[in-house]
């Protein structure tokens, strides 16, 4: 891939003749054995790796937990229970599963604020970026519809709000939001019909994923890494090999990070869900509160922080319309990030104004996803709203006008020379190793 | 602009934990607090003698309303459970009140049959109408799940609800619902002059609303213990949360034992990872 070409050299007979026919071996040797990595990457890189194995361990542990599942109104919430009880460890493919979720999108905020923070979305990543956006709607839909198959109570209230948000569409069009519900719902009320088609999509969606993080994987290989300093590789000692150099820091970060997952999986495993999900669907009772799961917080603090006003703007009849609205345009925008960000310095740590920003977006997302799981009242509205606004002003604002205004700091002149002035080992060049001056 | 965004932020601040306290009080919030269990934390396990004795009060006390339509005799044996011995447990499901129905026989007939050691323990009510019908239209819940569908949350400020997040996760805490039940199951009072009690309800500090159903079910002496334990509503409620706790996640000890195992290798396989990791880059400057 990219521009790389491989030095493999196929060693048998057989590996001669397969080469001229399908050079896989090649593509592999190229692509995750002699590709050139920057030097300078550190562990916040190896969430590319972490991420892929967690989308295997979901799809591994899937398949099998399907296999003993049954996805009817009747049989659903039994069944689950049938695996965490008489399954030959299933409880264990239960947790891991269900963990499993919470750890993908753990690691996969890491991975999208690391490209925050070191410029990642800029050019030449566009494309990549926006295929990373791709991808998180994708675990997003995933995500939402797995966790309506135990069909706890939290499962069945939680897709009825949720599938409940096109209704908003009605306002512009009369009948359009109800038609496309009852469409996604297969009738006029979440049922076991539309917990089977949710089943079948949920098993299809994460091999679109796989496609799709093909693309990703691919794209990135074209254009390189991007790395902490956000410099361009310009020459050949700015990179190693990807193996044994980045192979060996990538297991060390993976396998911290199952620790963590199996920290959950066999320790806390309730503790990321709701006790509610273990009371057996019931249309006919409502749970005093309604949440999603951890990682649909922010984005569910967005959704209902347009009230019948906003900041005392009266936003009347159109109010879920304007909710569902900013809750998909929050997602959307990300992928515009490579256009709407005006600096061409990728590095946060060289943007010594937009790097105050930065952390205060990164609070802005906490304080939302703590104010998602708030009933919405009182000053928890005003402070959602007010959040709303700070979250959409970093992308319109704050991206295009700090990238016109900052004055970046004095970049190294590579990677290398960034590194070996870190490193105090081997004086760089005049004055490209002080960061600092301006 | 960043004095502006501070200010407004300090405001937020101050606003978010002013109206955090109020509405934690106006909701009447009942704090519910945690006990020691033998198998709370990372390393905890069921404690036998304590299932066998929660097993105990669940036959002769809850099983009069609530049924365990989850929990089969056999799990009774297994381990990690009460693990009381094979022939006592056929003997007490062949005795068992709620008798299985089965069927159609030969006849097409559907008839009614004590249970084996495979069927589950079921309750005095055949569905959901009959339970309500003769329980004044309140539903006694089956108690399989129970004790992982209910959950006691603390309240908290903004500011300190991480902190106690971390520490749960830290300590392993899991037993929200063991104490909630506790609460439940010890927390029954006169209700207080201004509050205005249903007929035929029950006050009920822990309880949502704190008006339920259920009359008292424990009181001093109720369950003869065999092992010399006391027989106090204290024992009898730590006693049955234990084995409820059981009956919701019967592979607990299994779980935490092999968690370890699991942890303990990742921790190990890490630090040599990180070893070979720092070996590998020795010569490189990163």
């Amino acid at each position: 891939m990219g521009g790389h070409t491989s030095n493999y050299v196929p060693t048998s007979r057989w590996g001669k003749w397969l080469d001229e026919r399908l050079p896989i071996a090649r593509l592999m040797q190229s692509s995750f054995v002699d590709y050139p990595t920057p030097r300078n990457l550190n562990y916040l890189w190896t969430f590319g790796g972490i991420l892929t194995v967690c989308l295997l361990a979901q799809i591994v542990t899937g398949v099998v937990l399907a296999m003993h599942y049954q996805p009817s109104d009747a049989g659903a919430f039994n069944s689950i229970e049938h695996i965490r009880r008489d399954v030959n460890y299933g409880w264990m493919l239960r947790n891991l599963h269900s963990v499993g979720a919470s750890m993908f999108f753990l690691a996969v905020y890491i991975h999208i604020f690391r490209g925050f923070y070191y410029g990642s979305y800029k050019a030449p990543r566009e494309v990549l970026w926006i295929l990373g956006v791709i991808i998180m709607l994708l675990m997003m839909a995933t995500a939402f519809m797995g966790y309506t198959l135990p069909w706890g109570q939290m499962s069945f209230w939680g897709v009825t709000v949720i599938t409940n948000l096109f209704s908003a569409l009605d306002t512009i069009y009369a009948g359009l939001g109800t038609a496309i519900v009852e469409w996604l719902w297969g009738g006029y009320a979440v049922s076991g019909v539309t917990l089977n088609r949710f089943f079948a999509l949920h098993y299809l969606l994460p091999f679109v994923l796989t496609g799709v993080v093909g693309l990703h994987i691919w794209a990135l290989h074209v254009v390189g890494q991007n790395n902490p300093t956000g410099l361009d590789i310009k020459q050949p000692s700015d990179t190693v090999p990807m193996h044994p150099y980045a192979t060996a820091k990538d297991s060390v970060g993976l396998f911290a990070f199952l620790i963590l997952f199996a920290w959950f999986a066999f320790f806390v495993p309730d503790y990321l869900g709701h006790a509610d999900n273990y009371i057996e669907a019931n249309p006919l009772v409502t749970p005093p509160h309604i949440v999603p799961e951890w990682y649909f917080l922010p984005f569910y603090a967005i959704l209902r922080a347009f009230t019948s006003s906003f900041l005392g703007i009266p936003l009347g009849q159109y109010a879920k319309l304007c909710g569902v609205v900013a809750m998909f345009s929050a997602v959307i925008l990300i992928a515009f990030a490579p256009w709407l960000d005006t600096s061409r310095v990728r590095s946060t740590k060289y943007r010594p104004i937009f790097k105050w920003f930065f952390w205060f977006f990164l609070f802005t997302c906490v304080a939302l996803g703590y104010l998602g799981s708030r009933p919405a009242e009182g000053v928890y509205v005003v402070a959602s709203q007010i959040f709303t606004v700070c979250y959409f002003l970093f992308f319109l604002a704050v991206m295009p006008i700090v990238g016109l205004i900052e004055t970046p700091r004095r970049l190294p002149r590579s990677i290398t020379d960034a590194v070996l002035s870190k490193s105090g080992a081997g004086l760089p060049t005049g004055a490209t190793a002080a960061p600092e001056s301006r | 602009m960043k004095k502006h965004l501070s200010l407004a932020l300090l405001s937020m601040i101050a606003a978010t934990v002013a109206v955090g306290s109020l509405s934690a009080e106006e909701a009447g919030h009942q704090e519910i607090e945690r006990q020691k269990w033998s198998f709370s934390g990372f390393t905890g396990q069921f404690d036998k003698a304590q299932l066998q004795r929660g097993f105990q009060v669940y036959k002769e006390v809850c099983s009069a309303c609530h049924g365990l339509k989850r929990v089969a005799f056999r799990n009774l044996v297994q381990p990690g459970g009460p693990e009381f011995p094979e022939d006592a447990v056929k003997q007490l499901a062949a005795s068992w009140p709620n008798q299985i129905t089965d069927g159609p026989n030969d006849e097409g007939k559907m008839f009614e049959r004590p249970p084996l050691l495979s069927d589950p323990i079921r309750g005095p009510y055949h569905n959901d109408n009959e339970a309500r019908a003769s329980q004044n239209g309140a539903l006694p819940p089956d108690l399989s799940l129970i004790a992982r569908a209910r959950d006691s949350h603390r309240e908290a400020s903004w500011y300190i609800h991480p902190f106690l997040m971390l520490g749960d996760i830290l300590n392993a805490y899991q037993e929200g619902g063991a104490n909630y039940i506790y609460a439940l199951l010890t927390e029954y009072s006169d209700a207080p002059a201004d509050y205005k009690l249903t007929d035929g309800k029950y006050y009920n500090k822990a309880f949502p609303g704190h008006q339920i159903a259920m009359p008292p079910p424990l009181s001093d002496g109720v369950v003869a213990y065999q092992d010399g334990t006391p027989s106090t509503v204290d024992h009898y409620a730590h006693d049955v949360v234990a084995f409820l706790s059981w009956a919701a996640d019967p592979s607990l000890d299994q779980r935490k034992r092999i968690g370890w195992q699991v942890i303990l290798y990742l921790i190990v396989t890490t630090g040599l990872l990180y070893l070979g990791k720092k070996r590998i880059w020795k010569n490189i400057k990163h």
